[in-house]
């Protein structure tokens, strides 16, 4: 915590907060059939997220897949567009067109979630090369699951970047499954870092994602290496409370197991780290848990007030 | 290939019972096949078709493999090279364009290139189509994209009695079938020769699903119970409507089209996939060359409209074709 404020670090308690809010908001929603469409939730991973993020500079580019949710709002995206997206309005950070998977906004570098597992991997790889090519110092942060380490994108993604220098953080959110496959059973490298030597790339530490300062922490060392150096493969370990997207029988998993981490609860954690630690007063959280439950309810009035696409828009956006 | 026995106990079950069915009856007919693909084993299928095979039959026949569709097609076409019979399942279609070079360039070379020594009995099982909200790359019908190459064969079955049919047909092949299943018509009942464990049906033929005399209607998969909901709408002011099931959209059944065109002299193409270079375009050159002195009126598409698909619910349901757009298409040519 030392190179953070008080005022940062509740900050990012708040940002935790909001996207957990945010998040049970959107299961409800998603009941209510006012979302639709793969609805992917990030319960349980709200450290990694908002630890990452906030290591990032404002020049800074990041990428994800599409479980997405979380690490726009970290990155400070004003809510009301992101939930006008999920419900499929005009209104919408992407007009409607790309919902729940596909967030994004341009003005805050932030170039998206992607459906296609890996499908990212390559086009941040790109977007990377630029900050060489022009002698520009931004880095790219660019987040995957598990999962995306054992898909062909991966390798030719991470081997370029190496060849090139690129600068570029692969931060591997390890949640533990793909779907439904552990990453034992789909991996023959278990310790993901390690598949770093293959690239001859720096392999990254395996920060605790459950914590969101030792995630802060340990992705501000990695930035500034790729700015300065080159490439790192680095993992987040953390887990989600959740099923993998809407209607998962979860039959990959015991209920003892997702009780056992549930009782780690990042946002729990980090609230009483807080309080003992004296940085903040247990009713500035409890206010600060007020706000984000107001601020979800907000934004969901202004999504349901949005209106929606019209047929016109069908047509709009496919060429420049 | 074996002429379809003639049953007559059926069984009434969905698409995915009949598909299941045939998958679980070929494992125990011939110990070559065997499943691979993301999420078939411990999750039990993304669309539950292999619930229950993992305890069934095991981690041998029953493989559970990594995010990786290129190696998927591209181990199980070696496989297939090798002797085995393998059925490889890639998620949804979409990600089928990531294993389009191990389908393409050698599942559906490998016979041909080395002048016939290997052959490559592969089975792709896949699922395709929109309209389930799930964006621009989520929600392709690009089965006309495989259609295109010779070497591979493309079946889209759209009753349970065809999938039960169709699949031990795909299996039991000895050429690669790139087999595409609709995301949406799982719980499509019919009923199904399923007291039959050798029934198949002919590679490339299709099927008259409806006679009619008016105007020929032409779909697979999901189409067919388009126009069967607009062919039935039809009828109620006398229009009446003969519905082919393409089945394959390669091997193409030209003759059954050709002889379906001759007796109505008219005809409308259903396709979820884009109009520009689809299905209905390529049916229209192939009747246009060869049955001209028939044709009544100019052949009309209804397919999916050339924008990708969007999230939004209501302009998404515009944006594909559905019955309405069938009848507005045959009051066009009628
Ligand atoms: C190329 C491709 N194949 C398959 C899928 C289906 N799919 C969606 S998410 C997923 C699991 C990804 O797991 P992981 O990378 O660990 O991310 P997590 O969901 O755990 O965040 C799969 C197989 C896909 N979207 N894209
Ligand atoms: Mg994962």
């Amino acid at each position: 915590m030392a190179d953070l404020s008080k005022e940062e670090l509740l900050d990012m308690y708040y940002d935790m907060v909001l996207i957990r809010r945010f998040e049970e908001k959107s299961e409800e929603l998603y009941q209510q059939g006012k979302i639709g469409g793969f609805l992917h939730l990030y319960i349980g991973q709200e450290a990694t997220g908002v630890g990452a993020i906030r290591a990032l500079r404002p020049e800074d580019h990041f990428f994800t897949a599409y479980r997405d949710h979380g690490v726009a709002i970290a990155r400070g995206i004003d809510i009301k567009g992101l939930m006008a997206e999920m419900l499929g309005k005009a209104t919408g950070v992407s007009k409607g067109k790309g919902g729940s998977m596909h967030l994004a906004s341009r003005e805050h570098n932030f170039w998206g979630g992607y459906a296609i597992v890996g499908g990212h991997l390559p086009l941040a790889t790109g977007v990377a090369l630029k900050a060489r090519y022009n002698n520009e110092d931004f880095g790219v942060l660019c987040m995957m699951g598990d999962g995306a380490t054992n898909i062909g994108y991966f390798h030719e993604s991470l081997n370029l970047s190496a060849v090139w220098n690129l600068p570029v953080v692969w931060l591997v959110e390890n949640n533990q499954y793909g779907m439904g496959t552990a990453v034992e059973r789909a991996s023959g490298v278990k310790e993901i870092v390690k598949k770093a030597a293959a690239y001859g790339m720096k392999e990254g530490p395996r920060a605790d994602g459950m914590d969101v300062i030792a995630t802060y922490d340990a992705v501000k060392e990695a930035m500034e290496y790729a700015r300065k150096t080159g490439p790192v493969l680095m993992e987040a370990l953390t887990y989600r409370f959740v099923g993998h997207s809407m209607g998962d029988p979860e039959r990959y998993r015991t209920k003892d197991e997702v009780r056992e981490y549930q009782e780690g609860d990042p946002i729990g954690k980090f609230g009483a780290a807080l309080t003992t630690k004296r940085k903040a007063k247990k009713d500035e959280l409890v206010a600060l848990d007020k706000k984000a439950a107001e601020e979800v309810e907000a934004a969901v009035r202004f999504a349901e007030e949005s209106p929606e696409p019209v047929y016109e828009d069908l047509f709009r956006d496919i060429y420049v | 290939m074996a002429t379809p026995a003639i049953t007559t106990a059926t069984k009434r079950m969905t698409i995915r019972e009949a598909l299941s069915q045939a998958l679980r009856e070929e494992l125990y007919r011939d110990d070559r096949v065997f499943l691979m693909g993301e999420e078939i084993g411990v999750w039990g299928g993304t669309y539950a078709v292999t619930r229950g095979f993992f305890d069934e039959f095991g981690e041998r026949r029953v493989r559970d493999t990594p995010i990786a569709e290129m190696v998927i097609a591209g181990a199980a076409a070696g496989a297939a090279m090798a002797g085995l019979r393998p059925v490889a399942e890639i998620m949804t279609i979409n990600f089928a364009f990531l294993a389009l070079d191990a389908i393409v360039n050698h599942a559906a070379k490998v016979h041909y290139m080395f002048g016939g020594q290997f052959s490559c009995p592969l089975v792709v099982r896949t699922t395709t189509g929109g309209g389930r909200q799930l964006g621009a790359t989520h929600s392709h019908s690009p089965e006309i994209i495989f259609a295109h190459f010779p070497g591979l064969y493309v079946c889209c079955p759209a009753t349970a009695s065809d999938a039960y049919g169709l699949l031990k047909t795909a299996i039991r092949n000895d050429n690669p079938v790139l087999f595409v299943e609709h995301s949406t018509l799982y719980q499509k009942r019919d009923e199904v020769p399923a007291e039959n464990p050798d029934y198949t049906l002919p590679v490339g033929k299709s099927n008259i699903i409806r006679e009619g005399k008016h105007v020929t209607l032409v779909s697979f998969s999901k189409g067919v119970h388009i126009c069967l909901e607009a062919a039935e709408k039809l009828a109620q002011e006398g229009i009446e409507a003969e519905i082919v099931d393409l089945r394959w959209l390669r091997p193409l059944d030209t003759d059954l089209l050709i002889e379906s065109f001759k007796k109505t002299n008219r005809m409308v193409v259903v396709e979820e996939g884009h109009a520009l270079f689809g299905v209905g375009a390529e049916i229209t050159a192939q009747v246009t060359e060869k049955a001209f002195d028939w044709m009544d009126a100019p052949i009309k598409r209804v397919t999916t409209i050339d924008a990708p698909l969007p999230y939004a619910r209501d302009i998404e349901q515009m944006a594909l074709p559905d019955a309405s757009k069938v009848i507005a298409a045959v009051k066009e040519i009628l």
